[in-house]
């Protein structure tokens, strides 16, 4: 099984903890994964400002860096959807506009092989238990697109639920959207700070410590937040919490 | 669209201030909370709802495929049994056709049963310039009306106000409108209820016309459905002598058994009922039963160029059911007039600039007032894509509106960078080299000051990914 990791351009320049979690994880249940260097970003921020034509060469790019691999794995749900659902369409229009049918033919082969860590470790690899170990109460919020372009469902909710010393708490509206948004954080800064102010306030109202997510693009929103206002909680990748063991505690 | 929207502020300026308002916050939390909470309960009832969502959308799909057919079926349909029907390009026109018709009976009252259409052209505000008082009798619409208000939401357009504003609005504005509302009036719903009860019965039984819309016009008969919860309405269509429908062309349906799935989907969807207390139906003219002169008015007012474009035409499915502003988590702290339009949320974001072009700053500025969550495509019961149309409609703004040159020079270079792996690199290692002298909570240049207003920066990393795994993985560490 050839598996590359999409690390994601959040997670390569803000978190690179997450993708050396993701790696640790992936090692630990004996999957060799490779890191093709010439990956960049999904294109996702061009694509939904409004940018599709500036995407293009970001298909190509990605397309290009992971041919060759059976399974592209990603901890961001919110990329993995971009690749899976929006690849296909950039290159439909792509091809009707008459662009040939390179691009369209690399978006719908990388999309095929696409997935988001929760689905690769409960779909293709069959595991719920990952020997983790997290002594902390956390609360888990489902980001968007991982919750309802992919449907990931009680996926890592059920990861969560296997890790040793972890308390899982309930957070309230956890359905939500947090109000990140990519640039509609900087366009409407206004209801997106109110969306996260009231996710923040929701997730504190659990008394857990930890707020665990999926995608480190919402969490950056929800820190950033919980920082501006001295809480105590913090926010934490899933992946992070799935690489803890009892013989290396994520702090 | 409505002359009472027009130069209202683009969005994010309108949601400024909306948002600091707690009280609206509250009150459309409340609101929108319970409603998308006893919307989910009674769509679970159904085993078929998936199907029903299906059939929805392709009973509409196939239907505005064959418009121009439906529409002249409709036409001649109407006809036949007794009525007559115009044609409104636009707004103006469909204005022009209405006040005409009521100056043609010597008269300067209509009742209105709610209409969205009919706030979409602004024909409260076109009546009194010709000298005719239009009052609406929808108990929401009345508030808004007395209120000198503008309505924020497509089911409950007085989702803004609490029961002590309404109280204050009847006892303010009644007496001024008509009956006045009772000495010493409390917010009790039943005698909020009983309040308007008494206004309003006096209009309908002076009301020599009418003005309606139509949740559905139903080809092969002409016949006209209005779906609603109070019975105002029916009083509307049934008591004054003349009756005029304004009604967009996209709301025809080609047959009485298409009516079945849509009778299932919108009032689960909208009120969360099993089935809406009252619908009505109207077909031309009956003798000495019900209005003896019917108008068919047919709307286009943009729905043409809308239906010509293949991905944002979807929005012409909508049965204006609401739910997808009642889980929208922007719609609910931006408050409904953020939208500056009578379909506000995730269906007004995508109906609005469609309906009226991309020119102005506030049309520019909807198809950017969503997160994408997808909320809103999940509850919608004829399955529009509005994410899709959303990130569509972006595409034309940046294409066409001028000052997104900045933004379009930003995006290439974004992508430029991305594109060239070692650039990026070099880029990634410079920002962490000085992440020493960065800023937490200074306030950003540019665009990005609106997240350092609220949001404190994460500490940047020693050392982007890409460098770890060179160092540590891929020269055979392992």
């Amino acid at each position: 099984m050839r598996v590359a990791l999409f690390v994601t351009c959040v997670n390569d320049a803000l978190y690179p903890g997450t993708g050396r979690a993701v790696v640790t994880l992936l090692d630990r249940l004996g999957v060799e994964v490779d890191f093709p260097a010439a990956q960049t970003c999904c294109g996702q921020p061009q694509y939904n400002t409004g940018y599709r034509r500036e995407t293009e060469p970001l298909v190509l790019r990605s397309a290009r860096a992971f041919e060759g691999y059976d399974y592209v794995v990603t901890p961001s749900g919110s990329c993995a959807a971009m690749v899976r659902d929006n690849y296909p369409r950039i290159g439909a229009k792509a091809l009707a506009q008459g662009r040939g049918s390179e691009l369209a033919d690399a978006a719908a082969s990388l999309a095929a092989r696409t997935f988001e860590l929760t689905e690769f470790l409960v779909d293709v690899l069959g595991v719920t238990d990952v020997g983790a170990y997290f002594p902390h109460t956390v609360t888990y919020h489902p980001s968007c697109h991982g919750l309802r372009m992919l449907g990931l469902g009680e996926r890592p909710r059920r990861l969560l639920e296997a890790v040793k010393g972890l308390e899982l708490r309930e957070l309230p509206g956890a359905e939500e959207c947090c109000g990140f948004g990519g640039t509609f954080a900087v366009k409407n800064p206004d209801v997106s700070a109110a969306m996260g102010a009231d996710k923040v306030r929701n997730a504190l109202s659990t008394g857990a410590g930890v707020l665990c997510g999926a995608d480190n693009s919402c969490l950056l929103h929800l820190d950033g937040t919980l920082r501006r206002q001295g809480a105590a909680m913090r926010a934490v990748h899933l992946a992070e919490i799935l690489a803890s063991t009892e013989t290396e505690v994520l702090a | 669209m409505s002359g009472a929207y027009l130069g209202m502020p683009a969005f994010p300026e309108a949601a400024k201030t909306s948002t600091k308002n707690e009280q609206l916050r509250a009150n459309l939390t409340h609101a929108t909370h319970t409603i998308r909470d006893k919307r989910a309960a009674a769509v679970g009832e159904l085993d078929d709802w998936a199907q029903l969502r299906q059939a929805g959308k392709e009973i509409k799909d196939n239907t505005l495929a064959r418009l121009d057919h439906y529409l002249l079926q409709a036409e001649a349909a109407v006809q036949a049994a007794g009525g007559t029907v115009h044609w409104a390009t636009d707004a103006a026109e469909a204005n022009r056709i209405v006040a005409d018709l009521v100056h043609a009976k010597g008269e300067s009252e209509v009742v209105k049963v709610k209409s969205m259409a009919t706030q979409e052209i602004g024909l409260n505000e076109a009546l009194a310039a010709e000298g005719i008082t239009a009052y609406e009798t929808d108990l929401a619409e009345l508030i808004v009306q007395l209120g000198d208000d503008l309505p924020s939401h497509i089911l409950v357009p007085a989702i803004h106000k609490n029961r002590g504003e309404i109280r204050d609005i009847f006892a303010e504005a009644m007496g001024r409108w008509g009956r006045p509302a009772p000495d010493g009036l409390t917010d009790r719903p039943a005698d909020l209820a009983e309040a308007a009860r008494l206004h309003l019965r006096e209009k309908f039984l002076r009301a020599k016309v009418a003005v309606s819309g139509a949740n559905f016009l139903i080809a092969e008969t002409g016949t006209l459905v209005v779906v609603e919860s109070e019975g105002n309405g029916r009083m509307c269509l049934t008591l004054p002598e003349t009756l005029i429908s304004v009604v967009g062309i996209e709301k025809v349906i080609p047959t009485w058994r298409d009516l079945e799935v849509f009778l299932q989907l919108l009032p689960r969807s909208s009120t969360a009922e099993r089935m809406n207390p009252y619908t009505s139906t109207w077909t031309g003219t009956t003798d000495r039963d019900g209005p003896q002169e019917f108008h068919l008015v047919l709307l286009d007012n943009g729905r043409t160029a809308t239906l010509a474009d293949e991905v944002g035409r979807q929005a012409l499915r909508c049965i204006r059911c609401s739910a997808c502003l009642n889980v929208c988590p922007v719609y609910e702290r931006a408050g409904g007039h953020a939208y500056g339009s009578p379909y506000p949320g995730p269906i007004g974001a995508i109906l609005t600039p469609q309906l009226r072009g991309l020119q102005s700053e506030l049309e520019a500025s909807l198809p950017y007032a969503s997160t994408l969550c997808g909320a809103c495509y999940e509850v919608c019961p004829v399955a529009i894509d509005i994410p899709e149309v959303l990130v569509h409609l972006r595409e034309q703004v940046a294409e066409q509106v001028e000052g997104h040159r900045v933004e379009r020079a930003a995006m290439k270079a974004a992508t430029w960078l991305l594109d060239h792996p070692a650039a990026l690199t070099a880029a990634e290692r410079a920002a962490t080299r000085t992440r020493a002298l960065h800023p937490k909570r200074l306030p950003l240049p540019g665009p990005a000051k609106a997240w350092s207003d609220t949001r404190d920066l994460p500490a940047l990393p020693a050392e982007p990914f890409r460098d770890w795994w060179k160092k540590n993985r891929k020269d055979g560490s392992r």
